[in-house]
């Protein structure tokens, strides 16, 4: 049974941070939760999927986040509670509605949007500190610190959407959504709600001046509640030397650092869970207390910033303080913070040296794994269908010899850019950008440019963002190939289902959108290809980039491997025959194992042959056609 | 029962695809069991890509920690591969550190592909021997390929790890977590698996 929906108020639970900002939405009975994945916000819906059924409630993968912000909120103007989740790009598409939703309220049900942040960018092409959209447009802005908060504050946030009527923001951040850690779970409601939309009621943002000015109101009156929020507290002694103020994922880090050098009773630690807008009381009457302060949060100096705003308000009465963090130098504007990161920076303001550990083992250690330890570079997986596209992808372009490229996009296929996909990508930005770009490039022959423009995209990623930048290419009459990567899943964030697939986030069966008829109906020449077919897919992608004339589709389809290795058996047994490998003197340069790169196939220098790795190796086939003297042998399995 | 030192830092560490996931959830299940406060951080973003990954367990009587273990203050180190055991080590060890490893290497690319050298078991052996209080090598792989698959490894290691008594959970409440965790046609083979990696390290 699934720990998320257990009715046992009190029990003691270890939960992901995800699953915890999930059960503490199920603790207010949220009714509707729509999202996009993206990592790491992922598991917050899917945790809510694996229990809607039985909960009551709906939950659904939407196409893109802004169209997942817009589906929530239509709940909450009919009444009920809604939650919709995202990374931090993700804040962006759904920018444009965000700043508008801000301005026309949101209903009579609690609306909060949870933004899980990437801090050095794990999984991720930016490390955004999306807390920026908060202040932007005056939205209430929570941060939990603890797993135990991370549903406490998401069930409190719906209660706050609820008292001023507006959208509520909880920020998260790997550390917090991606670990994991104890948590008391409480009751789950049991009411239910009818959903209605009161016809008395507009949700419009005119008259936008007066509506930002009573946004202003609403705020003023979530600083008289944050002023004693349970969210925010202090630990240290009455005057610190030090004070250090931190939100998030910085708490942990600062208590540590705090308990390392042994500075309990120098050094005060201020944890602020409502970081917008800041409780302008609570602060002074810690500032009051010191005159240095430290700021410990990731990844922008956004706390830091808006305290030093406040402080040189109150600094002519108050006098003024040395700040350090971020503007100092003593913490890294960019990148993740850590326990190490965060003992330096406190051991360096408080003047008190640190070694981590006896200063002769861990040059030793490091020595050793430095002479030992090989470096593991990303690739795809044994058996990745993406693998098989680049290299037709590849081979097409050498053979058409004009300079062809590819733009890329957001998934696994990412990786592409690198050695995995034989450095065949060479622009990858936002969702949809791959496409976007090409129908640029695809307009500059009256420049002289003659080169072929191929762009590739996932499936779930084609219906995210693509179909505008496909849609904008044959009204222009642009030229270029879109190569579908179809691997049938949201590989990258956990297999979840999308419009493509044909079973909806709750597993029930739902219309799978046809990309080839979509495509055809937009006049568009679509062909198909198995990627593991890698000559018929070289042959249909030098047949396209030859046609030279407004814009074609491939769409390339194999189950991504992780999932075929979950539902079949491998379709063959692997082998090398030692006999027709002829290894350094064949003159194939080791292409299987240098160019090729599946990880399941191994260089053996000793015997200077390759060989299958039968624990890696799933069985898809395809290098035995890379092969040139067909020394890899295919068996039926 | 009690740590032999609070925070007790554990570190699982192997290749993306190994499952050091779920080791660690099966672990900190356990440990919550028995009423510790327990915080895991794991590496992500290469987790099913061939990426060296680690989970961080912090295990306390006392407060939650933070998700990721200060340089060179690992406890216990379970490795599902051993040259991530080294890699671990020299970031996050220290003289009293102990080591449980799966000998059965994952090559990397840069290797497989001709560029990189894997150590020896020896060698790898040898350097362990130098870094580590007490460390165990089993073949982890090969009892899960006995079992029918490599998925098992982790479980096993699970086991071995229990074997080793560097944590203060027995054997009954890791079983427990085991059929909490695991749908109930998995229940009996993987609490073999589990019984036959706590051999493996036993005294």
């Amino acid at each position: 049974m699934s720990v998320i929906k257990k009715d046992a108020p009190g029990a003691n639970e270890l939960l992901m941070g995800n699953e915890a900002i999930a059960r503490g939405a199920l603790e207010a009975g949220v009714k509707f939760a729509a999202a996009y994945p993206g990592n790491p916000s992922s598991e917050i819906i899917g945790t809510l999927a694996q229990v809607a059924e039985d909960l009551g409630i709906y939950v659904e993968w939407s196409v893109n986040e802004k169209v997942a912000l817009e589906a929530a909120s239509a709940a909450s103007f009919s009444g009920l509670r809604a939650l919709s989740a995202m990374k931090q790009n993700g804040v962006n598409v759904a920018s444009d509605f965000i700043l508008n939703l801000n301005l026309s309220g949101v209903g009579t049900g609690g609306l909060v949007l949870v933004t899980a942040d990437d801090p050095a960018a794990l999984s991720s092409t930016n490390e955004e500190d999306s807390r920026f959209i908060a202040k932007l447009g005056d939205l209430p802005l929570m941060e939990p610190a603890t797993f135990q908060e991370a549903k406490d504050m998401t069930k409190f946030a719906f209660e706050l959407s609820e008292s001023i009527n507006s959208l509520v923001v909880v920020r998260s951040v790997s550390r917090i959504s991606h670990a994991r850690g104890n948590v008391i779970l409480g009751e789950l409601p049991k009411e239910q709600k009818k959903a209605r939309y009161d016809t008395s009621k507009i949700f419009i943002p005119v008259a936008a001046p007066l509506r930002h000015l009573a946004l202003h109101l609403k705020l003023k009156k979530v600083q008289e509640k944050y002023e004693s929020s349970p969210f925010n507290w202090y630990r240290g002694p009455d005057k610190p030397e030090l004070l250090l103020i931190t939100s998030g994922s910085g708490w942990f880090y600062s208590l540590e650092a705090v308990n390392t050098l042994g500075l309990k009773d120098r050094v005060g630690i201020l944890k602020i869970g409502t970081t917008w807008p800041l409780p302008p009381k609570f602060l002074a009457k810690h500032l009051a207390g010191t005159k240095r302060v430290l700021f410990v949060e990731e990844v922008d100096p956004f706390l830091e910033n808006n305290v030093k705003e406040l402080a040189a308000d109150w600094s002519p009465e108050m006098g003024s303080w040395t700040f350090f963090g971020k503007s100092s130098g003593h913490v890294n504007p960019f990148g993740e913070i850590n326990p190490d990161l965060i003992i330096n920076a406190l051991a360096k303001v408080m003047d008190r040296p640190y070694v981590p550990r006896e200063p002769g083992y861990g040059r030793k250690a490091m020595e050793m794994t430095k002479a030992l330890v090989p470096n593991r570079d990303l690739g795809f997986c044994a058996g990745c269908p993406h693998r098989a596209t680049f290299w037709a992808i590849k081979t097409a372009l050498k053979l058409d010899g004009r300079g062809g490229f590819v733009t890329g996009d957001i998934g696994c296929y990412s990786i592409g850019l690198g050695p995995a996909g034989f450095y065949q990508l060479k622009t990858m930005h936002a969702m949809g950008s791959g496409t976007g770009i090409a129908t640029g490039l695809g307009q500059l022959q009256k420049f002289g440019f003659d080169q072929p423009v191929l762009s590739v995209c996932g499936d779930s990623t084609f219906f995210h963002a693509v179909i505008p930048a496909l849609v904008n290419g044959v009204y222009n009459k642009s030229n270029f190939v879109l190569i579908v990567l179809d691997n049938s899943a949201t590989a990258m964030t956990g297999f979840q289902p999308h419009a493509g697939t044909g079973e909806t986030a709750t597993g029930s069966p739902a219309p799978a959108i046809d990309i080839e008829k979509l495509c055809r109906a937009l006049g568009i020449r679509v062909e198909t290809t198995d990627p593991f077919d890698l000559q018929g897919t070289t042959e249909k992608i030098l047949d396209l980039i030859n046609e030279e004339s407004g814009v074609r589709v491939l769409v390339s389809r194999r189950k991504c491997a992780l999932v075929r290795a979950k539902e079949e058996k491998a379709a063959y047994r692997m082998r090398v025959d030692p006999e027709k490998c002829l290894g350094e003197s064949c003159g194939c340069a080791r292409i299987c194992t240098r160019i090729f790169k599946c990880p399941g196939l191994i260089w053996n220098k000793e015997k200077g042959k390759s060989q299958i790795d039968e624990v890696i190796c799933n069985g898809c086939g395809v290098c035995a056609d890379i092969c040139p003297r067909a020394a890899i042998i295919r068996e039926e399995n | 029962m009690n740590l032999s030192k609070d925070p007790l830092n554990l570190i699982i560490t192997g290749v993306g695809g190994q499952g050091n996931v779920l080791a660690s959830q099966l672990i900190g299940k356990a440990l919550v069991r028995e009423n510790f406060y327990v915080t895991i951080g794991e590496t992500y973003g290469a987790t099913q890509r061939g990426g060296a990954v680690m989970s961080h367990l912090r295990i306390s009587k006392e407060s939650p920690f933070s998700p990721l273990i200060p340089e060179g203050q690992a406890d216990i180190v379970v490795a599902l591969e051993p040259v991530e055991a080294l890699r671990v080590i020299g970031q996050y060890g220290n003289p009293s550190v102990c080591a449980v490893i799966n000998s059965r290497p994952i090559f990397p690319t840069a290797v497989t592909v001709g560029e990189a050298q894997y150590p020896s078991l020896e060698k790898i052996r040898d350097a362990i021997r130098d870094l580590a209080k007490e460390f165990w090598f089993v073949d982890a792989t090969a009892t899960a390929m006995a079992f029918g698959s490599p998925i098992f490894t982790n479980i096993i290691m699970v086991g071995a790890l229990a074997g080793t008594r560097l944590i203060p959970i027995g054997k009954k409440v890791f079983e427990e977590a085991i059929r909490e965790y695991f749908p109930e046609k998995t229940h009996e083979t993987n609490l073999k698996a589990f019984r036959q990696g706590m051999e493996m390290t036993k005294e």
